[in-house]
C-alpha cells in the first residue's frame, strides 16, 4: 500500500460503515516459550555464548542492585528509586543489539541498558548518593543517570519529553554521515504526552533513523493500561503515523533481540524511524513513593511472576549447555558484595563544593550568578555549622 | 555596507552562518521553500538543500524537543516559532530541556548551540494572538539568554552572535518593525556582543530605556522631552538575560531618573526586575522614583491597539512626571 498524502489518491465508497478498533490486531513477536523453548529456530536471532552470557549477568545484575536499592531507600540512605524488576529483558535485550555508537535516551527504568554498556556499580552509586563524583553533581534525583562516554543521554525527569529530542538527535547523527541511530525508551504512560505525537510524527516526516522502544509494562503509577489508551495499544499508533512497527513479548529476550537488531537495520538503511512496542508487566513499585498492593491484586503480580524473563532466558542458556549454575551463583555473590562496598563507599563522599551550584548554569557564570555566589558564600561563613555538608570547604 | 530591512538583515545573518557551519540547520514551520510567513528565511532552502533548511509539521513542543535533541548532538539549530503567542505548547520543552540540559547533566551534554527565532510585539493589528511579548516568561528561567534587535544592523550581529553563543538563545524579532526598519548593514561577517546595552543617545537629566521595537518610540518621546528642555539618554537593553546592569546604573546615577518602557504588561514584567535592581544600587542618586511605561494589564487588544500601546506620548507624560517629581 502506498502511501496516500493527497484526498484525491483516496478510494470513494458509498456505504456509511465506520472502521472499528480491532479489526486488525496486532500480534505478539514472541520467540521463546515460558518454557525456555525456541517457537520457531528459523527466526530466532544468532546470539553468541559471550553475549548471551553477558545479557543473562546483566539481567541478574541488575535485579540485585534494584533490591539492593529499594532497601537502602527504605533505610533511609537515598531519596528515591525506581525499580525495572520484571521488564529487565525489553532493555537489557535490546541495548544487546545495538551498536555502542547509537545514542540511548532513556525515561527512567532503563538501568539495564546502562549495565549492559558497562556503567559500573560506583557509577551507580555515586549518581545515587549525589556525592561529588556524581556527573550530574548532586544537581538531579536518583536514578537520572548518564554518561557521554557510554552515549547514554543523561535523564531528565518531565515525561516523554525525550522523544522528540531522539526524533532531532537521530537527524543530526543521519546529517552528520554517522553509521549510528539512537534509540529513545519510554513506557506506555508517556505515549500519552504530546511530545510523543510530536516527536514521532517528526521522526516520520523527516526520515529520522531512531527506535522508539515503548515498554507497556501495564502500569503508569497507578493507572492500567486499560485506562491509559483505547485502541491496540501504542503498536497500532506507530502504524498511524506510517512509523514500521513490531510488537514483542518484553520478557522475551530472543524476540526483543530479534526485533530491535532489524529495527536497526531498517533505521540506518531506510533512515526512518521504528516503533517496537514491548509487552511486558512492571513487577516493581512505579517507585519507592507507590505501593502497588493498593492498585492491583497480588494474583496479577503472580501469574506475571511466572514469565520471569530472567528465569526464561536462563532456560534457554541451559538448553544451550551454556548455563553453569556454580559460576551464576559464584557471580551473583561477588556482585552482592561488590554493590554493598560501593554503597557504602558512595555514602562517604561528600557533596560538590558549594562553589560549584553557579556552574553549568551557562557556559560561564554570567554577573548575577557570580554575585549570588559571593553573597551567599558570605552568608555560610557566618553560619558555617547550619550549612555542615559545604561550610568546611569554601574557597 | 547594503540597505536592509531587518528581514533581509535576518536573512543575510542565517546565510552567513549556514555558508561558514555546515552544521547550522534552520527549520521550523513554512520556513522551507515559502521561506517563513514573514520570508525571514527565503531562499535558504534553494541555497542549502532540503536537510539543512526545512518544514517542520505544525508543532511546537515538536520543533522545540527536535532541536534539543539536535543541539545536543552538537548540530546548530536555528528553530523558528512562527509567532512567539504560540511558543507556549513549547514552554516545557524550553523552560525543562533547552535551559537545563547542560546544568543537569554535570556539563556532561548541553544545548548551548540551539538558537530560537521568534518574532513577537504588536503593531500588526493582529490582536492578542499575533501581538504578544512573552520576554519576562523566558527571563525567569536560568540557563537561557533573550536578546531583542531594534534595527536591521543590530539583528545581523546579535543573531550570529547568538547562533554561535554556546548557550541556547532565545531571539525576539520586533515584527512590526521587518519591513518598516531600514538601514546600513554590513555584508560582512559580525557580531554584536550579547549581554551589552547599546547607549543609543546621551543626555543628562533622565535615562529612558527600552528594547526592540519601543526603542524608537522612546527616541521620539526623548525629541519631544528635548524640545522643553529635558534632555534624555536613550538606551537600548538589547539582551533582556543577561541584562548589562553595569550600563544601565552608570546611566542612572549620571541622570537620577529612570523611565522604564516596554510592550509588555506592566505587572511582572521585565521592567519590574530592573527597577528593583536599580533601586537597590543606585538608591542614593536617584531624584525620582523609577517610571515605567507599559503595556496595560489585559490581553493585547485589536481596536484599542493605539490605546493599549505605552506610546511617545505616554512616555513624554511619564518623563514629564518624573522631571517635575
Amino acid at each position: 500500500m502506498q502511501d496516500r498524502n493527497h484526498l484525491s489518491d483516496v478510494q470513494a465508497t458509498n456505504s456509511v460503515s465506520l472502521i472499528e478498533n480491532g479489526l486488525v490486531e496486532i500480534p505478539m513477536l514472541q520467540l521463546l516459550d515460558e518454557n525456555g523453548h525456541e517457537t520457531n529456530k528459523e527466526q530466532s536471532p544468532e546470539i553468541n555464548e559471550t553475549t548471551a552470557k553477558r545479557i543473562s549477568t546483566t539481567m541478574q545484575y541488575i535485579r540485585l542492585l534494584d533490591e539492593r536499592m529499594v532497601g537502602a531507600q527504605r533505610q533511609g540512605r537515598i531519596s528515591f528509586y525506581l525499580a525495572c524488576t520484571g521488564e529487565e529483558a525489553s532493555t537489557v535485550g535490546s541495548a544487546a543489539a545495538l551498536s555502542e555508537n547509537d545514542m540511548i535516551m532513556s525515561q527512567y527504568r532503563e538501568q539495564g541498558a546502562l549495565a549492559y554498556r558497562g556503567y559500573t556499580t560506583d557509577q551507580f552509586m555515586n549518581q545515587m548518593f549525589s556525592n561529588q563524583l556524581d556527573p550530574n553533581k548532586g544537581r538531579q534525583m536518583p536514578i537520572h543517570y548518564g554518561d557521554k562516554k557510554l552515549n547514554f543521554m543523561t535523564i531528565s525527569s518531565p515525561l516523554g519529553t525525550q522523544i522528540s529530542q531522539a526524533a532531532g538527535y537521530a537527524y543530526g547523527q543521519k546529517m552528520a554521515g554517522e553509521p549510528a541511530v539512537t534509540i529513545c525508551y519510554f513506557g506506555e504512560g508517556a505515549a500519552s504526552e504530546g511530545d510523543f505525537h510530536a516527536g514521532v510524527n517528526m521522526a516520520a516526516v523527516l526520515n529520522c533513523p531512531v527506535i522508539f522502544f515503548c515498554r507497556n509494562n501495564g502500569y503508569a503509577i497507578s493507572t492500567p493500561s486499560e485506562e491509559q489508551f483505547k485502541g491496540d495499544g501504542i503498536a497500532s499508533r506507530g502504524i498511524g503515523y506510517g512509523v514500521k512497527t513490531i510488537r514483542v513479548d518484553g520478557n522475551d529476550v530472543l524476540a526483543v533481540y530479534a526485533a530491535t537488531k532489524k529495527a536497526r537495520e531498517i533505521a540506518l538503511a531506510e533512515n526512518c524511524p521504528v516503533l517496537i512496542e514491548a509487552m511486558t508487566y512492571r513487577l516493581a513499585a512505579h517507585s519507592t513513593s507507590d505501593d502497588p498492593s493498593g492498585y492491583r491484586s497480588k494474583s496479577e503480580e503472580d501469574k506475571w511472576r511466572a514469565k520471569d524473563p530472567i528465569e526464561r532466558f536462563n532456560k534457554w542458556l541451559d538448553g544451550k549447555g551454556w548455563f553453569d549454575k556454580k559460576a551464576t551463583d559464584a557471580f551473583l555473590e561477588k556482585s552482592r558484595a561488590e554493590i554493598l562496598a560501593a554503597l557504602k563507599k558512595a555514602e562517604k563522599v561528600p557533596v560538590a563544593p558549594i562553589e560549584d551550584i553557579v556552574e553549568d548554569v551557562y557556559d560561564t557564570p554570567p554577573w548575577h550568578l557570580k554575585e549570588q555566589l559571593v553573597e551567599l558564600k558570605a552568608h555560610i561563613a557566618k553560619y558555617p555549622e547550619h550549612y555542615p555538608k559545604t561550610s568546611g570547604r569554601l574557597k | 555596507m547594503a540597505q536592509m530591512n531587518l528581514l533581509q538583515a535576518i536573512n543575510s545573518a542565517l546565510v552567513t552562518a549556514m555558508t561558514e557551519d555546515e552544521k547550522v540547520m534552520v527549520f521550523g514551520e513554512d520556513v522551507g521553500h515559502f521561506g517563513g510567513v514573514f520570508r525571514a528565511t527565503s531562499n535558504l532552502q534553494q541555497k542549502f538543500g532540503k536537510g539543512r533548511c526545512f518544514n517542520t509539521p505544525l508543532t511546537e513542543q515538536g520543533i522545540i524537543g527536535f532541536a534539543n535533541g539536535l543541539a545536543s548532538h552538537g548540530s546548530v539549530p536555528v528553530a523558528e516559532i512562527q509567532f512567539s503567542d504560540y511558543i507556549f505548547p513549547a514552554f516545557d520543552q524550553i523552560v525543562n530541556e533547552t535551559a537545563k540540559w547542560r546544568y543537569r547533566s554535570g556539563g556532561q551534554f548541553t544545548c548551548g548551540t540551539l538558537t530560537i527565532r521568534t518574532p513577537y510585539g504588536g503593531g500588526i493589528a493582529g490582536g492578542h494572538y499575533h501581538s504578544q511579548s512573552p520576554e519576562a516568561f523566558f527571563a525567569h528561567i536560568p540557563g537561557m539568554k533573550i536578546v531583542i534587535p531594534r534595527n536591521p544592523k543590530q539583528a545581523k550581529g546579535l543573531l550570529l552572535a547568538s547562533i554561535r553563543d554556546d548557550n541556547p538563545v532565545l531571539f525576539m524579532e520586533p515584527k512590526k518593525l521587518y519591513r518598516a526598519a531600514v538601514g546600513d548593514v554590513p555584508e560582512t561577517d559580525y557580531e554584536l556582543p550579547l549581554g551589552k546595552a547599546d547607549l543609543v543617545k546621551e543626555g543628562t537629566d533622565i535615562t529612558l530605556l527600552a528594547w526592540g521595537a519601543q526603542v524608537e518610540i522612546i527616541e521620539k518621546a526623548a525629541a519631544m522631552a528635548e524640545e522643553i528642555g529635558v534632555s534624555c539618554e536613550v538606551i537600548d537593553l538589547q539582551s533582556i538575560l543577561p541584562w548589562d546592569v553595569e550600563t544601565i546604573c552608570e546611566s542612572v546615577c549620571k541622570t537620577g531618573r529612570l523611565l522604564i518602557n516596554h510592550e509588555a504588561p506592566l505587572t511582572g514584567g521585565f521592567a519590574s526586575e530592573i527597577a528593583a535592581t536599580v533601586q537597590e544600587r543606585c538608591f542614593l542618586y536617584l531624584e525620582s522614583p523609577i517610571a515605567r511605561v507599559c503595556g496595560l494589564d489585559t490581553p493585547y487588544p485589536l481596536a484599542h491597539e493605539k490605546e493599549y500601546m505605552p506610546d511617545h506620548l505616554k512616555t513624554f507624560e511619564a518623563i514629564k512626571r518624573t522631571m517635575d517629581y
